[in-house]
């Protein structure tokens, strides 16, 4: 559902219960409503989101610990089927693919353009997070919010259900508390879930999703099953602790262009650019040619780019952004200081993948604290050109 | 068909009407659409993606528009893939053209004020419809200027159309190269040596700058040390553009998009963000 | 037709402009007025350098000559310009050519009679040499930006191809 929402509180009215071992269930009716149903599952040594068949295909008892360049995962020794929180991939890849075929040339005779056909699948998505449900906020707003619009966004956002599931865990990656995008869903969901220990407190937000809601075998949940479904939450809001002071950072960051700083987190970033394809709002896109061997028929693709790319800002007259240090500026001050003059919101959702999945354990959030204040002596000068 | 993105990153097919030489490596290209109307209508200083079958796009500035009474006119430099395969077109083939996209010169705005010109190099080019336009509404102006620098003399661009108007009365032609040999008999110096001779009331101006980013800050600095306001001086911005509707991301300068809200500013948009060095 | 005195001329000068009137007509003392017709020398590579040109109207051109190049023209001064700095310094020697291009009058000092009027009268050498100074800095600045080739690496307008320097392979790059 495409959010426009204001967020709704909990309502104890709308709140019913469904046992875990009738999770197959919710499966079964949002594949009987013609839905592909993706969600997390385990490949590859991580939990990804991709198409899912069963509740067997759900990483149950799985945990993950997570920290700056380090993702493992655990085994919790229990059955919960969300006990973990966010990994490499996001639900971007199936709102704005990785590829996709933007326009068509033909060669016989003259040449003929056209728009190729583009099949957008039903989907529900399973197991989308507070952050995630931020973070296809934000795409709102980038992709719908323009005097141009991605019109193969918004039908793929349509054609989306969103199960959101409250997380009951927390990694030390995460940060969502303090980007005000959670730990707890507030609308933007047309099932919400949240899990304990015998099953699912389940929140009906929107038709749609009252629509699958009501072919499950549910029952209205006890005082306690409701009672530790808060509870959980509210353990996580605890445990992720203090926010960190983000108001204002957007303003801070532009005085702090010239920091010496940036040269020092140059010195370790490596401009691989996994934070940019692991981050659930990047939105940088580059057009890729694509002809036959006759040269009758050229594809134009739109792929996925990056900024740390050493030719993203590349001009016949120069390259702009050519150290690595300009480019890590780029990123930073892109997603927590001109996200907010473009959109209105930062772009960062406290998801904590850059974090995470970044190879040498670089934490934005310690680079955002170390330059929201002006260069002082006891953080090293520049390390020079990088 | 399903859904796709928006229509407009769908190129018009256009023919090469004719291609002609200007420089060593640059030529322009005359434009015609092929069957339906054509593109809406551009304003000076807006810029076109033009597309070569199987190799991919580039923004290229209008250096001339329909509106005038004659072909859509791009002026190409060939530096890379696309551009290369566009200055090797020949006339008959098809070409796909999308746009009018970006901010143009506010040529309405400078009515009844002096206009000054600076260009440098290849941006003569987005600026030759401002000359167009100004000269067809000529009474509408006060004093006008073009000062114009060029590497040699074999890189002066669009060397009639200059002499033409430098022939009028109406108007203040200066052109200077950066080195010649004897044949040249003209100027020789930086465009900015030729700023000194130009009357311009600086409290009633408006000034058009384009060319390299060095040559445009040199040119600003010194108009504005004569006393023009940075609200009153425009200059046209380079960036990589992929998209040309704001949203592949590899415009930005700061918080903006140049394919958007430029590539034409008024200098005191972007001066604070000119001066970081690689923003 | 009537005459004026050279300080007069002097004192219409951009060079020149602003100065006390007593320090030009000291100065105009080692002037004189000169006239060059098209592709007259005015000065050669080598020659004894012991004049100072302030240039009314006209045209030159400061050229440089090689085996490779032939004349290369790197500078033309026009109205208000000024022309020499070799008769500031030891061995006053000049270093480049210097040809009228168009009809040329300007105003020729001897730069022995200068150099000992701005040692006899500091105040006003210092003057003089804060005009001249600013003349030497624009000139080095424009000289440097010609250095640069600003011209040379430069784009085809608002910005590069979509998809320059990609590989045409399979993939596309």
């Amino acid at each position: 559902m495409i959010s426009d929402s204001i967020p709704r509180p909990a309502s104890a009215a709308r709140q019913l219960f469904l046992a875990r071992s009738d999770f197959d269930a919710l499966i079964g009716a949002l594949r009987a409503s013609g839905r592909t149903v993706i969600g997390p599952t385990i490949r590859d040594g991580a939990i990804v989101y991709d198409e899912i068949e069963s509740a067997a295909m759900l990483p149950a008892g799985m945990g993950d610990e997570q920290s700056a360049g380090r993702y493992r995962l655990t085994d919790r020794g229990d059955g919960l089927l969300f006990g973990y929180t966010v990994g490499p991939t996001s639900w971007k890849r199936f709102t704005f693919p990785p590829q996709l075929n933007i326009a068509e040339a033909r060669r016989a005779g003259g040449v003929a353009f056209d728009q190729p056909p583009v099949e957008v699948p039903q989907l529900a998505f399973l197991g989308v997070r507070a952050c995630e449900i931020a973070a296809l906020a934000v795409q709102d707003r980038v992709f719908l919010g323009g005097q141009f619009t991605d019109e193969d966004f918004r039908a793929r956002r349509k054609a989306a259900l969103v199960v959101a599931v409250q997380c009951t865990t927390y990694s030390s990656t995460c940060f969502c508390s303090s980007m005000g995008t959670g730990p707890a869903v507030r609308g933007g969901y047309d099932i919400l879930l949240t899990e304990i220990e015998d099953g699912f407190v389940v929140q009906v937000g929107s038709p749609s999703g009252a629509a699958i809601v009501t072919q499950l075998p549910t029952r209205k949940p006890t005082h306690a099953e409701t009672g530790a479904a808060i509870d959980s939450v509210e353990a996580v809001r605890a445990g992720l602790g203090e926010p960190l002071p983000m108001a204002g950072v957007d303003e801070r960051l532009k005085q702090q262009l010239e920091n010496p700083h940036w040269g020092v987190v140059a010195d370790r970033c490596v401009e691989c650019g996994n934070c940019t394809m692991a981050c659930p709002t990047c939105f940088c896109t580059a057009s890729v040619e694509r002809s036959d061997m006759e040269g009758r028929l050229s594809v134009t693709e739109r792929v996925w780019d990056s900024c740390f790319d050493v030719n993203f800002a590349r001009v016949a007259g120069g390259d702009f952004r050519g150290r690595p240090r300009d480019r890590y500026r780029q990123w930073l001050t892109h997603k927590f200081s001109s996200w907010m003059d473009q959109f209105g919101s930062f772009g960062c959702v406290g998801c904590g993948r850059c974090i995470a999945w970044c190879p040498v354990g670089i934490d934005i959030t310690e680079e955002v604290a170390a330059l929201r204040e002006p260069a002082s002596d006891a953080r090293g000068g520049s390390h020079g050109d990088a | 068909m399903g859904p796709g993105v928006a229509e407009r990153l769908v190129p018009s097919p256009y023919a090469l009407a004719e291609i002609w030489r200007e420089t060593a490596d640059v030529w322009s290209l005359a434009l015609e659409p092929r069957g339906r109307d054509g593109l809406p209508a551009a304003a000076p200083g807006q810029f076109n993606m033009l597309y070569a079958f199987g190799v991919g796009e580039a923004p290229i500035s209008i250096s001339g528009m329909p509106e005038g009474g004659g072909p859509l006119v791009h002026t190409v430099r060939a530096v890379g893939n696309v551009t290369r395969a566009l200055c090797e077109a020949r006339p008959g083939d098809v070409l796909g053209v999308r746009g009018p996209y970006g901010s143009s010169w506010p040529v309405e705005a400078a009515r009844g004020r002096d206009v000054v010109v600076v260009a440098g190099g290849i941006g003569l080019a987005p600026l030759r419809p401002v000359l167009t336009h100004v000269i067809a509404h000529r009474d509408e102006y006060r004093r006008v200027a073009l000062v114009y620098g060029a590497r040699t003399p074999a890189d002066v661009l669009y060397r009639s159309a200059l002499e033409r108007w430098r022939s009028r009365f109406d108007l203040h032609v200066d052109v200077t190269v950066d080195s010649a040999g004897r044949g040249w008999g003209g100027n020789v110096g930086h465009v900015t040596d030729l700023l000194p001779s130009v009357p311009f009331d600086v409290a009633d101006a408006v000034a058009f700058v384009c060319g390299p980013e060095i040559m445009m800050r040199f040119a600003v600095r010194d108009l504005l040390d004569r006393g023009a306001s940075p609200a009153d001086v425009h200059v046209s911005l380079e960036r990589n553009m992929k998209c040309a509707v704001g949203l592949c991301g590899h415009c930005q300068l700061g918080a903006e998009f140049v394919c958007r809200s430029g590539p034409v500013y008024p200098y005191e948009r972007v001066s604070p963000l000119l001066g970081v060095r690689e923003l | 037709m009537e005459t004026r005195s050279l300080d007069e001329l002097l004192g219409e000068h951009n060079f020149f402009e602003g100065m006390d009137p007593r320090y030009l007509t000291f100065i105009a003392g080692c002037g004189r007025n000169v006239a060059f017709h098209p592709g007259a020398w005015i000065a050669r590579d080598g020659d004894a350098a012991d004049s100072f040109y302030a240039i009314r109207h006209g045209q030159v051109a400061i050229e440089v000559h090689s085996p490779r190049t032939g004349a290369l023209v790197i500078q033309t001064l026009g109205d208000g310009a000024v022309l020499g700095w070799s008769w500031l310094f030891p061995p006053y020697r000049w270093h480049f050519d210097v040809r009228a291009v168009e009809p040329t009058r300007a105003v020729q000092f001897d730069g022995t009679c200068l150099r000992g009027k701005c040692d006899d009268d500091p105040a006003m050498g210092y003057e003089f040499m804060k005009r001249f100074a600013r003349v030497l800095t624009r000139s080095l600045e424009a000289t440097r930006l010609q250095l640069l080739d600003v011209y040379g690496e430069e784009r085809a307008p608002a910005g590069a191809a979509a998809t320059e320097e990609r590989p045409l392979g399979p993939r596309g790059g």
